[in-house]
């Protein structure tokens, strides 16, 4: 996805760090990257981030979440959901497929996230003022600090042959950091493949009631 | 041997009674050093009660967790995970200087985020499941 957006934007000073968040490791991730490489040599990163440093360092929850970062290697824009809506919560189970109506809106959405991409390389706007990007990082508690350790315990221990031992570890983890999506659903897809979209996710969205899975970016 | 896991570093070092270890492989793996003042870091150095220094050893784990750092192990204690403190966490994030990162790409080839300095970065995370 974000590998056109290179493509388009990339002689203007502009680069694109794709990280997949992928326990499993770089084998697991290479069909989609090979998939979205452009063939005239020319790519966006593609990285592969095992043991969830990024969401560590970022203090992330969910996939896709973005970040700007200016030329002097300041965040202009925290955290937060890229391209990505809440229609799939509507969408049909048994056909997988969303109304024509919710399938516009959420390629609406998208466009208009891409758009103030575009904007943002071209003339500088949507980067936010230092004092606006502060009050909108969300912050790190003594709880999320443990269930990264935990979660980066529980990746170790499933590398080396653990797996039950793992996957107590990052069940506790989810416990401690429950708004985190992708801790949650890489331990169910190191449990099963297919399980991070299972029936328990979907039981979790569920549960989410009014909140939001994907909050949209305050463009 | 124990393994002591840190956010980005696997140490493999000698260790006695849960995470007591020498104060050269508390340096290795926390950067910090034993000083008659405490464990010491640039201008910075937390005082250590008696009971958690001996001699040239140091309970690490007593240490991290004055520090506001989590620490987490294994039932048989023979692998450990040492956190970030989240106040470290927020104050690099307040700082909105982009917290600096090295990962392998696809075919292992480590890449860092400041070598893209100059440019307008556009990070994003994805996965497969």
């Amino acid at each position: 996805m974000w590998q056109s957006l290179y493509d388009e934007l990339k002689d203007k000073g502009f680069m694109v760090v794709a990280v997949a968040e992928e326990s499993r490791g770089a084998e697991h991730a290479r069909p989609w990257i090979e998939q979205a490489r452009s063939g005239t040599g020319s790519d966006c990163w593609q990285l592969i981030d095992a043991e969830h440093r990024l969401e560590d360092l970022y203090n992330l929850v969910n996939v896709p979440q973005a970040i700007w970062i200016d030329e002097r290697g300041r965040i202009v824009r925290p955290p937060e959901t890229a391209g990505s809506t809440d229609h799939f919560r509507r969408m049909d189970l048994q056909t997988r497929t969303m109304s024509p109506r919710d399938q516009a809106a959420r390629l609406a959405a998208r466009q208009a996230y891409l758009d103030a991409v575009r904007e943002w390389v071209n003339t500088d706007r949507h980067a936010l003022p230092p004092e606006l990007a502060r009050a909108r990082l969300p912050t790190v508690t003594p709880e999320i600090a443990e269930a990264r350790t935990r979660f980066r315990l529980g990746v170790w221990l499933h590398a080396n042959g653990r797996a039950a031992e793992g996957e107590r570890e990052m069940q506790a983890a989810s416990k401690l950091h429950p708004d985190s999506w992708s801790l949650w659903r890489q331990a169910a897809d190191l449990d099963a493949v297919g399980k991070a979209s299972g029936p328990e996710f979907w039981k979790r969205v569920q549960a989410l009631g009014a909140r939001e899975y994907y909050p949209p970016p305050k463009l | 041997m124990t393994i002591v896991l840190t956010p980005t570093g696997q140490h493999e070092i000698a260790t006695r009674d849960g995470l007591w270890v020498s104060a050269t492989d508390a340096e290795t793996i926390t950067g910090w050093k034993l000083k008659p003042e405490g464990m010491c870091r640039a201008e910075q150095c937390v005082p250590m009660a008696a009971d958690s220094v001996r001699g040239d050893a140091v309970a690490l784990d007593v240490f991290w967790k004055k520090l506001g750092g989590p620490v987490v192990a294994t039932g048989s204690r023979d692998v450990w995970a040492l956190g970030a403190p989240a106040d470290e966490r927020n104050a690099a994030l307040q700082g909105l200087e982009a917290p600096d990162f090295t990962l392998p790409d696809v075919d292992g080839s480590p890449r860092s985020l400041s070598q893209l300095r100059g440019k307008k970065v556009f990070l994003a995370t994805w996965a497969s499941w």
